[in-house]
């Protein structure tokens, strides 16, 4: 699925990611935890197109095709979503809209028929369901006036309706109350599949108690330092980064 | 994004003012320039009554001791008003009995502008097409006016201007000029001395117009200024709601458009007014060849409780400088102003309105949305007053404005004028930049560059938008997209 080499990436000639490999296997849910600063946001931003970002060495391929030569648009299209740290506020514009102004510009990309106003509905309603959301705030402004918890959770309602292959959470754990942590940790669960793949960036192992990955890396000055399996996670939790902040 | 830029360049040059073309009909043309004599051959070739004739010369004299104003932000080379035709008509044939005699090239120009709302059905007397009444202005003189009959049995007079000078001389004596005096400002002198046609609506005491009233202005002659003049009456207790749509071929020399437009409610009466402007903004990269729009706007809520509501998308010209405006007089009267000015390459606008307050418990409200594209400058300009015996006025203004890219202006002036101690006024501001934030996000869940602006920016105009008839409103909503292409990227 995802195959990332040697990364080398930069923000105004600062370099953020020094080396970076990673592979992530189609089924697999791997976390990466690091300490601030060690470029876990930069590594979601240049996976997904950001501009600014500038790849100055390596690759990152999903499914062998070449990521880093696509708008960020076309990599949406190819299946690749990420779950925004800090959701954006859309004024004016309905969350129902929007995810289906989305929804259909991905399709028209694939070269796939637009959805029906009736299937889009059926489906949204059918998801909402599932994350326990009101149906009434899809109809409110994106975001627009939404508590922390909220954007997370329509974060993950998009997710669930654009149905991407290769899933990026950062940070999706802030914000949430334990409740909430539940709900959403159930709708991403609900979309593993053995034809998808997630990266799952976060600060704490709490997230990784509801999320269990099939592997942990640790990121550290831009580049993995460590791999290991859930227990790996755990130990982070006991004894920090300082380890490998050294390491770096 | 080079991929992008690339397309947007590449849709920018097939999209390039689709309505830059040139109807070939004999044109009839006053002579250059500028004179008393000009003003009589005008009101000759429109066979108009002595006392119409004496009001344009009024107008005329008036306007030989006024100055052009300076005051709004708008900077353009000095209008040559003695280089200009005043006068350009179809060649008089004998009037159209049927479209079938319509000149064919006049209905090919309804086809190539795309009319919107099914008026080309109507135009072509399509069975089944939707009812709306066109009265066309074919640069100056109207040529089709349809559901006459029908509108004549709900007691309604539409027709153009001409023709109410000619059959309801005593309705338009009694209110041309009543709003926008001849001498109110140097554009409305000129035009009340040389207007060639325009609308003119009378809705009689209860009356409830039976369909929406649509005009389509297009200005097509070779340098002849567009003098507009339309008035609309709605008698105590009527409602009508008239909607105007503008294009305009491509041209290389400014085009000057100063219309006047007088709306007059008496008690309980109910008049809504919508535009979409979308008239030549001249070269993108040098702003040449562009429409000149110096428009004169006024409604008077003569009556007690009378409503009037402007609302406006404009996103063409090379220079908009326009003020719709009320004149709130009656008591617990109300005035609304929506409006979406969209300026992109060298586009310059100062627009904005006037809610004067002189009757009691009168009340108003003002939504502005200002978008700045490109290299273009934007200005909100309004005045909210409160005349002494307009106790209890209550006032709410929001005036939003988005810029987008490095290299545009926005700017907004109120004026806020309270007389007396009980009145209520409110006044919101904000200015923001579309950000790189909110289009990353909206690419990521993938919309197009593109896509991203039209999405975020139909979103910044929501609230003016729905304030449209619903047809209006999607031909708004297109507008603003085509405006702003690659404007971004």
């Amino acid at each position: 699925m995802l195959s990332v080499k040697n990364l080398h990436a930069s923000i105004e000639d600062k370099e953020i990611l020094k080396g970076l490999t990673l592979d992530v296997p189609a089924g697999e849910v791997h976390a990466i935890m690091g300490p601030n600063g060690a470029g876990k946001s930069t590594l979601s931003y240049v996976l997904t197109g950001r501009q600014g970002y500038e790849v100055t060495e390596g690759s990152a391929t999903l499914d062998g095709e070449d990521l880093l030569a696509l708008e960020p648009n076309e990599r949406a299209a190819k299946g690749v979503f990420l779950s925004f740290q800090y959701p954006l506020e859309i004024p004016g514009v309905p969350a129902l809209t929007f995810i289906r102004t989305a929804m259909n510009a991905q399709r028209k990309a694939r070269g796939e028929p637009e959805i029906t106003a009736p299937e889009f509905l059926k489906l949204a309603r059918a998801k909402a369901a599932e994350l326990k959301m009101d149906f009434d705030m899809l109809k409110r402004a994106l975001n627009v006036g939404f508590s922390g918890g909220e954007k997370k959770r329509m974060e993950i309602f998009q997710m669930a309706m654009l149905s991407p292959r290769f899933l990026i959470l950062d940070e999706t754990d802030s914000g949430l109350d334990i409740d909430a942590l539940r709900i959403v940790s159930d709708g991403v669960n609900a979309l593993r599949s053995p034809d998808r793949a997630m990266l799952v960036i976060t600060h704490y192992q709490r997230l990784l108690d509801y999320i269990k990955p099939d592997r942990v890396h640790v990121l550290s000055a831009g580049r993995i330092v460590a791999s290991g399996g859930p227990e790996l996670a755990l130990e982070l939790e006991r004894e920090g980064y300082d380890k490998y902040a050294r390491a770096a | 994004m080079a991929a992008v830029k690339q397309t947007v360049e590449h849709v920018q040059a097939l999209e390039r003012y689709k309505h830059g073309f040139v109807t070939d009909i004999d044109q009839e043309y006053a002579p250059k320039g500028l004179n008393a004599d000009i003003v009589r051959f005008i009101s000759a070739k429109k066979d108009e009554p002595e006392w119409m004739l004496q009001w344009r010369l009024e107008a005329f004299e008036r306007w030989l001791a006024l100055e052009e104003p300076d005051w709004a932000k708008v900077s353009f080379p000095r209008i040559d008003y003695q280089d200009l035709h005043y006068y350009a008509a179809p060649k008089a044939k004998e009037g159209p009995k049927s479209l079938d005699e319509v000149d064919p090239d006049l209905l090919e120009t309804y086809k190539k502008l795309g009319i919107p709302l099914k008026e080309q059905e109507v135009l072509a007397g399509v069975q089944g097409a939707p009812r709306y009444a066109v009265d066309a202005v074919f640069d100056s003189v109207s040529v089709v006016t349809t559901f006459k009959k029908e509108l004549a049995q709900a007691g309604v007079i539409f027709c153009s201007m001409s023709e109410a000078i000619r059959e309801h001389g005593d309705l338009v004596r009694q209110y041309l000029g009543s709003v926008v005096p001849v001498s109110d400002n140097y554009f409305a002198c000129l035009n009340s001395a040389v207007f060639s046609d325009g609308s003119f609506v009378y809705v009689p005491p209860g009356v409830r117009c039976p369909m929406e009233l649509s005009t389509y202005f297009r200005i097509n002659a070779e340098n002849s200024g567009q003098f507009e003049r339309t008035l609309i009456i709605a008698d105590k207790g009527a409602y009508v709601s008239y909607l105007e749509g503008c294009t305009a071929p491509m041209r290389d020399e400014n085009q000057l458009h100063a219309a006047v437009v007088e709306l007059v409610a008496l008690d309980d009466a109910e008049i809504k007014y919508s535009t979409v402007q979308n008239w030549y903004p001249g070269d993108p990269e040098t702003g040449k060849g562009g429409i000149y729009n110096f428009v004169t706007k006024r409604a008077d809520c003569r009556g007690d409780r009378s409503k009037v509501s402007w609302t406006q998308v404009e996103t063409g010209s090379s220079i908009t400088w326009k003020y719709p405006s009320c004149v709130l007089r009656g008591e617990g009267s109300s005035g609304e102003f929506y409006s979406i000015a969209i300026t992109n390459g060298r586009q310059q606008a100062d627009t904005g309105t006037k809610m004067i307050h002189l009757g009691a418990n009168t009340r108003s409200r003002i939504i502005s949305k200002g978008i700045s594209a490109g290299r273009s400058s934007n200005t909100y300009r309004g005045l909210v007053s409160a005349h002494p015996k307009a106790k209890g006025a209550r006032n709410f203004t929001q005036c939003d404005s988005l810029l987008i890219g490095k290299t545009c202006a926005a700017h907004t002036v109120p004026y806020i004028e309270a007389r007396n101690g009980q009145s209520v006024f409110e006044h919101e501001a904000t200015t923001t930049r579309l950000s790189e934030d909110q289009l990353f996000y909206a690419m990521q869940r993938g919309l197009s560059q593109e896509e991203a602006v039209q999405l975020l920016v139909n979103g910044f105009v929501k609230d003016v938008l729905q304030e449209l008839p619903m047809e209006f409103a999607v031909e708004a909503q297109k507008l603003v997209a085509i405006s702003l292409e690659g404007s971004v990227g």
